[in-house]
């Protein structure tokens, strides 16, 4: 079974993502910030990260470009799902590291799309 | 509640003006598209819409009624597969076989622009194909021409199917909406096209797109299509279905959705 990791400070949102991606066939952990996720990935890599922007304790940014450089940190794919919406966000997003990206708000179609994209299609 | 003669008005309606199945199981459909018909037309419900209708039969408001049922659920890059092959393989074949002339390309029922626009975007980035493809959009329905023509989506339509770096690449934010740049609008010309109506005067076509519209149809309706298309296909074209529409014995399945003409495939044999 495929693994998703979904990072974000809001527990509605991460109950949202949980449940489409369960529906979706993956295997779902949590994390509420960067250090949290960081923590996660070290001890066992993930398939696939739902990522917010902006949260306490390492942001989205900050955490995609570290994975990157840890030991099997390239391979997760990561899909950034924030409510920044400027194409200069979704540039920098790309830029620092992400696979993709989703505006919030977003439903499970959007992130079905963006998983078989990645060849994640489960 | 629409009451089930109205349901059945609607349902013959669409079969008479555009061949368009609208059977039982779809009828669930109708609520929800003529509602926005119906208050910009001024009605308080779908109900006095259609009650209406029936009674008056002005043929522009039929026509409204007639285009909401019609609208397909629209996504860029619909079936991924099929676009890897047309640039892959298909239009590189195409291009070869033109020999230097252009390869028309016809985006047959392209609704608000999502399938011709991929296209496009693929081909602008794929350096060896870009000018070598004029491409073609038409639809049945005058309002989505004119969405597609404007190339301007809301977040939501941005967020089906196209890739984060092909949005980055093409798009601008304006306000809240997308807007697609103008080097990718001008790369096509738009059309109304009925296509139960006579295909003749847009000229033939290389590779015609007609996804999501055969299964809509009734029998008799998907016949005359494939035979338009058929018709308006040129010699050692390629057309593109729907991956769930089966044609008629005219066609050869060549890749997943992708159809070249069976005779002149036994000629080649022969």
């Amino acid at each position: 079974m495929k693994t998703c990791l979904v990072v974000d400070d809001s527990r509605v949102i991460r109950k949202v993502s949980r449940r489409i991606l369960e529906d979706l066939g993956f295997e779902v952990a949590e994390a509420s910030n960067g250090v949290e996720a960081m923590a996660w990935c070290n001890a066992v890599m993930p398939d696939a990260i739902l990522l917010d922007w902006r949260m306490p304790a390492m942001d989205g940014i900050e955490f995609v470009q570290r994975l990157r450089a840890e030991p099997g940190g390239a391979r997760p794919k990561v899909i950034f799902c924030t409510v920044e919406n400027e194409i200069e966000r979704i540039r920098e997003a790309l830029d620092a590291g992400a696979d993709e990206f989703i505006m919030k708000p977003f439903d499970g179609g959007i992130v079905a799309g963006k998983l078989d994209y990645l060849g994640l299609a489960a | 509640m629409i009451p089930s003669g109205d349901l059945a008005f609607v349902s013959a309606l669409c079969l008479q003006q555009a061949g368009l199945k609208v059977d039982a199981e779809r009828f669930y459909l109708i609520e929800s598209r003529l509602a926005p018909v119906a208050r910009r037309e001024g009605f308080e419900s779908p109900e006095a819409f259609i009650e209406t209708l029936r009674l008056r039969g002005d043929a522009r408001m039929a026509w409204a009624a007639v285009e909401a049922m019609a609208l397909p659920e629209p996504e860029f890059f619909r079936d991924r597969v099929v676009f890897q092959q047309l640039t892959e393989t298909i239009l590189p074949e195409l291009s070869r076989a033109r020999g230097g002339e252009p390869v028309r390309v016809w985006s047959a029922a392209c609704g608000t622009g999502q399938e011709v626009y991929s296209l496009a975007m693929m081909l602008a980035d794929a350096p060896g194909l870009a000018g070598q493809v004029e491409l073609f959009g038409s639809d049945l329905s005058e309002r989505s021409l004119e969405k597609a023509q404007a190339g301007i989506y809301s977040q939501f339509e941005v967020q089906r199917g196209l890739p984060a770096r092909t949005l980055v690449r093409h798009f601008e934010k304006i306000g809240e909406s997308f807007v697609l740049s103008p080097r990718i609008r001008q790369m096509v010309r738009w059309r109304r096209v009925n296509l139960l109506d006579d295909l003749g005067r847009n000229g033939q076509f290389d590779l015609i797109l007609c996804r999501g519209v055969l299964h809509q149809l009734a029998p008799a309706a998907q016949d005359k299509v494939l035979d338009h298309l058929a018709g308006a296909l040129a010699t050692g074209g390629r057309l593109v279905l729907g991956l769930k529409d089966t044609p008629g014995l005219e066609f050869e399945r060549l890749g997943p959705g992708i159809y070249g003409d069976a005779a002149e495939g036994e000629r080649s044999a022969a």
